[in-house]
C-alpha cells in the first residue's frame, strides 16, 4: 500500500460527484414515500363537491352541511342583518376582506358572497379549529352588547358578524373562510366548484 | 484484476437470472394457450375495450378496484364523456365501478355470482381471457346454453355472440371406455364480424382489462426506463470512484 | 474565509468528541480501522447487499402500514379490508403506493437471493469455522427469523395463497405429537386462518420480528468485527503484521470497502430496479398469480405452493410420505445447518486448497438444494419426480452428517502465510 502519486484532486472530484449524484437520487427517491400522504383517490372522491337544496331555507334560518368533512354554513341573511354589515368596519380586523386565503376572488366584498342574501362560510373558527355557534338575531348579547348578529366561537370566545368576519381584539386572526361555490340554479348551491367563468 | 472482478460479477448475476428465469417462464404460461397479443399500452384500444366491457359485460361483472375518475384520466378522457359514455349505474365520477345486478339475483339466475374483473387479467393473464372469450359453443345441456372450450362447464353465456356468430362443437367419436370430446369449433351462423374483426374487439377488451388489473403500469414502465439508467449511471461513477481509491492497494 | 470554516469544522468535532468519547474509537474500529482482507472477491458482497435490502424494506414496510388495513373483515362481498387496502388503496388510491409495495415484495424476494448467496459463501471459504462459529449461528438465527418474518408478511395481503399458504404452513405444527391440534388453534386464534391469525402476524411481521432481527443483524456485525472477517483464500491475515499492528494484507475497511460495496450497491439496485419496473410479479414468482384472488375459505386453489425461497424445504416435506416424518425432514433440513461449524473438520478454510471430494460434495449440495427448489414449486404429481426428490433429500443430509468424515480425510494442499500475489 503506497499513497504517494496519489491524484488528490481527481480524489476528490470523484467523491464530491458520486455523493451529489448518490443524493440527488436520494433525495427522488423520497418524493414518492412523501407524496403517498397526499389525500388517497378515495379522500379525494368523498372530498368532492356537494350539492344544497336551499329552496326550503327561510330568511334568518341557517342550515349546516359537510363538505369534506367540515360544517359549512348556509345562511339566508335579512335586510336588516345586512343593513348593519357596513356599521361594524370599524369593529373588525379586517373589514374589507384584505386577506385573499380567506375567501375566493368572487367574495372580496362587503356581503363576502356570491348574491348578496346567501352567505355561505366553512364553520370553523380560524383561531384554533372550533365550530362557532349561531347568533343570528340582532340583540344584546352577554358577549355583546352591540351584537347585530353573528357567530360566537365557545372555545375561546372569538366573535365574527353576519359576513364572518372577526371582531378586533378577539383571539382569532382572520375572518371565516369562505369555500368555492356556485348556484346550479335558484334552488341548488354547489359546494367545493368555483362559479361558471371564475378561476 | 477490477476488469475480472466485473466480469465475474456479471456472470454470476447472468447466471443467477437465466437458472431463474426459464423456470419462471415455463410455470407462468399455464397451458399452450395461443398468445393475446395484446397492447395495453395502445390507448385507443384500451378506449375501445372499454366501450365494449361498458356495453357488454358491466351488467353482471363489477370493477370494485376501479374508479370512473380513474379511467378518465389515464385515457384521456373527460368527466362529462366517462359519465355520459361508460357510467349507466348513476354512480358519481370518483366512485368504483360496481355492477348494478344485485348478487343474490345473480346467483339465482347464473348458479353463481359473476367475479368480480379487477384484477382478472393478473390472477389469469391475457392469453386466458382472450381465448376464453373466443371460446364460446352452443351447448344445450347447459343452463344457458353455452359451455367454453377453455373453461369447461362456464356459468358465463356468450354476450358478444352477435359480433363472433354462434359456433357449434365438433365432436370426436366416442371410443370404447372415453367419451366424446370436443375437437374444435367451427362458425355455424355467422356475426356482424369477420373473424378477423372479432379477434381485435376480444383483443381490446382483454387490453381494456390488462389495463384495469395494473392501471399504474403505464407509469411504471415510462419511469422504470430513467430510473435504471439514473442507477447505471450512478454505478458506473461508484465504479470509477472504487478504481481510484484502489490504485492504493497492491 | 477557509481557515474560518476549517476551524468551525474543527470546534464542531471537538464539541462532539468531548461529549460522545466512545464515537470516534467505535468508528476506527468498525470502519476506518476495520482491517478487511484485500482479496475479497464477487461472493463478498452479499453481506452489504443484505443490509442494504433489510433497510429497503423497514423504510418502505413503515410506509406500507400507514394504508394498510389487517383486518379480514368484509369489504365487499367475498373481498376482505386487508385485500382491498392492499389492491384497491395501495395500488390505485395512494399516490405511488404501487411503487412502494412493489420496492417491499422484490425486497423480499431479493432479500432471499442475496442471503442464500450469502450462506453458500460462507460454506465456500469455510467461514463458519473456528473462530468465526459465532458468526456463523447468528447469521442462522437472522436467516431462520427472515423465514418467519417473510412468512407472515406473505399472508398479510389475505389473497388466496396467502390464505392457504397460512392454513397449510400453521398446520405443520399439527403433526407435533399430543399438542399438536391446540397449538394449531393457538397460533391461529380461530379454527381457521382468519381475522385473528392476520392481525397477530401484521403485528409480528411490522414490529416484533423485525426488532429482533435489527438486533441479530448488531450482534452478527459485532461477532464478525471481533474476529475479523475470513476471505476466498482462508488466510488469516492476522498472523502476519507491520509494526504498527496492521496486517499486512488487510486493508482498511472505510474507505476501501464502502466504495467498493457502494459499487456493488449500485450494481444491484440496477438490476432490482429492472425487475421493479419492468417484471415486479417476476413472472409469478415474486407475486404470485393466485394470490391476486381474494381468500377464500371454502375453495383451495388449484396449485398450491410456497414462494420460491421455501420451496427447497416444501419439497423434502412433500417427497416423505409420513406427516410427522415429513415435518421432522423439514425442519431438520434447517436446523442442520446451525451445526456446520462442528461438522467441518478440515484443517483448511476454503475449497481453494481443499481435494476433489468435497468439491463434488459442495457441487451436490447445491444441486440438491436448487432441484428440490424447483420440484417444490412444480405441481408434485409426478411420480419419478417424487423419486428424484427423494434422492435430493438424501443427498443434502448426506453432505451434512458425512461432513466429519469426508472433510477430515480429503486432500488438502498447503495454505500460505500471506495472500498470494494472484489475486
Amino acid at each position: 500500500m503506497a499513497n504517494e502519486g496519489v491524484n488528490h484532486g481527481r480524489r476528490r472530484f470523484l467523491t464530491a460527484t458520486t455523493a451529489v449524484v448518490g443524493g440527488a437520487g436520494a433525495l427522488a427517491a423520497a418524493v414518492p414515500f412523501i407524496k403517498t400522504w397526499l389525500p388517497s383517490a378515495k379522500a379525494k372522491t368523498a372530498g368532492a363537491p356537494v350539492q344544497q337544496d336551499i329552496s326550503k331555507i327561510e330568511v334568518g334560518q341557517m342550515v349546516i352541511t359537510e363538505w369534506r368533512g367540515q360544517p359549512v354554513w348556509i345562511v339566508r341573511r335579512s335586510q336588516a342583518q345586512l343593513d348593519a354589515l357596513p356599521s361594524l368596519n370599524s369593529r373588525l380586523r379586517d373589514p374589507d376582506s384584505k386577506n385573499e386565503d380567506q375567501q375566493p376572488k368572487f367574495a372580496q366584498n362587503t356581503e363576502r358572497s356570491l348574491k348578496k342574501e346567501w352567505l355561505v362560510m366553512v364553520g370553523v373558527c380560524t383561531h384554533l379549529g372550533c365550530s362557532p355557534k349561531f347568533h343570528g338575531e340582532i340583540k344584546p348579547e352577554p358577549f355583546d352588547a352591540e351584537w347585530k348578529g353573528g357567530f360566537f366561537c365557545p372555545c375561546h370566545k372569538s366573535r365574527f358578524d353576519m359576513a364572518g368576519r372577526v371582531f378586533d381584539g378577539v383571539p382569532a386572526p382572520t375572518n371565516l373562510k369562505v369555500p368555492p361555490y356556485r348556484f346550479a340554479d335558484d334552488k341548488t348551491l354547489i359546494i367545493g366548484v368555483m362559479p361558471e367563468g371564475a378561476a | 484484476m477490477i476488469k475480472n472482478a466485473m466480469t465475474k460479477l456479471g456472470l454470476t448475476l447472468a447466471v443467477a437470472l437465466t437458472t431463474l428465469a426459464p423456470a419462471a417462464l415455463a410455470s407462468s404460461g399455464g397451458g399452450k394457450l395461443p398468445a393475446a397479443n395484446t397492447r395495453p399500452d395502445n390507448i385507443a384500444s384500451v378506449q375501445r375495450g372499454a366501450k365494449l366491457f361498458f356495453n357488454y359485460c358491466v351488467g353482471c361483472h363489477s370493477l370494485q378496484f376501479m374508479r370512473y375518475s380513474r379511467i378518465g384520466e389515464d385515457l384521456g378522457l373527460t368527466e362529462e364523456q366517462v359519465m355520459g359514455n361508460l357510467n349507466f349505474t348513476g354512480a358519481k365520477y370518483g366512485e368504483t365501478i360496481v355492477s348494478s345486478m344485485p348478487a343474490a339475483d345473480a346467483e339465482r339466475w347464473f348458479g353463481k355470482a359473476p367475479p368480480d374483473l379487477s384484477l382478472e387479467a393478473r390472477s389469469k393473464g391475457p392469453d386466458w381471457i382472450y381465448n376464453y372469450l373466443k371460446s364460446f359453443y352452443v351447448d344445450h345441456s347447459r343452463p344457458l346454453g353455452w359451455n367454453n372450450t377453455v373453461f369447461p362447464g362456464a356459468s358465463m353465456p356468450n354476450v358478444l355472440w352477435e359480433m363472433q356468430g354462434v359456433q357449434h362443437a365438433k365432436m370426436s367419436a366416442a371410443h370404447d371406455g372415453g367419451e366424446a370430446h370436443v375437437e374444435g369449433l367451427e362458425l355455424k351462423t355467422p356475426g356482424t364480424q369477420t373473424a378477423a374483426q372479432f379477434d381485435e374487439t376480444v383483443r381490446d377488451l382483454t387490453a381494456f382489462l390488462q389495463y384495469v388489473g395494473e392501471p399504474a403500469a403505464l407509469q411504471r414502465t415510462k419511469l422504470g426506463a430513467w430510473v435504471v439508467l439514473y442507477l447505471a449511471f450512478f454505478t458506473f461513477l461508484a465504479w470509477l470512484l472504487k478504481k481510484e481509491y484502489w490504485k492504493d492497494v497492491h | 474565509m477557509q481557515n474560518r470554516i476549517n476551524a468551525a469544522v474543527a470546534g464542531l468535532q471537538d464539541w462532539f468528541n468531548y461529549r460522545a468519547k466512545a464515537f470516534g474509537p467505535m468508528y476506527r474500529k468498525h470502519m476506518s480501522e476495520y482491517w478487511a482482507p484485500k482479496n475479497f472477491n464477487i461472493w463478498y458482497y452479499f453481506g452489504s447487499l443484505a443490509l442494504v435490502v433489510l433497510v429497503n424494506q423497514i423504510l418502505t414496510g413503515i410506509f406500507l402500514t400507514m394504508h394498510f388495513k389487517p383486518s379480514a373483515a368484509e369489504f365487499a362481498p367475498g373481498i376482505s379490508q386487508a385485500f382491498a387496502s392492499v389492491e384497491l388503496t395501495i395500488m390505485r388510491d395512494v399516490e405511488w403506493g404501487w411503487l412502494i409495495r412493489y420496492m417491499h415484495s422484490t425486497g423480499a424476494s431479493a432479500f432471499f437471493i442475496v442471503v442464500y448467496l450469502h450462506m453458500f459463501r460462507g460454506l465456500l471459504y469455510g467461514s463458519a469455522q473456528k473462530p468465526r462459529e459465532l458468526v456463523w449461528l447468528l447469521g442462522m438465527l437472522i436467516y431462520l427469523v427472515l423465514m418467519a418474518e417473510a412468512f407472515m408478511g406473505y399472508v398479510l395481503p389475505w389473497g388466496q395463497m396467502s390464505f392457504w399458504g397460512a392454513k397449510v404452513i400453521i398446520s405443520l405444527f399439527g403433526a407435533i405429537p399430543m399438542i399438536g391440534d391446540s397449538l394449531v388453534e393457538w397460533i391461529m386464534g380461530d379454527y381457521l386462518p382468519a381475522d385473528a391469525t392476520l392481525n397477530r402476524f401484521f403485528a409480528l411481521h411490522v414490529i416484533a420480528l423485525p426488532l429482533v432481527l435489527l438486533l441479530l443483524v448488531v450482534l452478527h456485525l459485532a461477532a464478525l468485527h471481533e474476529v475479523g472477517s475470513n476471505n476466498p483464500e482462508g488466510v488469516d491475515i492476522k498472523k502476519v503484521k507491520d509494526a504498527s499492528g496492521k496486517p499486512l494484507d488487510g486493508i482498511a475497511f472505510h474507505p476501501y470497502y464502502t466504495v467498493k460495496d457502494l459499487f456493488g450497491v449500485g450494481f444491484f439496485l440496477t438490476i432490482c430496479a429492472f425487475v421493479l419496473f419492468f417484471e415486479p410479479t417476476f413472472a409469478g414468482w415474486f407475486l404470485e398469480h393466485d394470490n391476486f384472488v381474494a381468500a377464500n375459505k371454502l375453495v383451495t386453489p388449484e396449485h398450491i405452493k410456497p414462494v420460491w425461497y421455501y420451496t427447497p424445504y416444501y419439497a423434502m416435506l412433500r417427497v416423505v410420505p409420513d406427516k410427522l416424518l415429513g415435518v421432522l425432514v423439514m425442519f431438520g433440513a434447517i436446523i442442520v445447518l446451525f451445526f456446520v461449524p462442528w461438522l467441518d473438520r478440515s484443517p483448511v478454510k476454503s475449497y481453494r486448497y481443499r481435494g476433489w471430494i468435497s468439491k463434488i460434495a459442495l457441487a451436490l449440495f447445491a444441486l440438491s438444494f436448487i432441484w428440490l427448489g424447483k420440484i417444490g414449486a412444480g405441481p408434485g404429481t409426478d411420480p419419478i419426480e417424487t423419486v428424484i426428490g427423494r434422492v435430493l433429500t438424501f443427498i443434502y443430509f448426506a453432505f451434512f452428517i458425512t461432513m466429519p468424515i469426508w472433510s477430515k480425510i480429503d486432500s488438502t494442499k498447503p495454505v500460505p502465510e500471506r495472500v498470494p500475489a494472484h489475486d
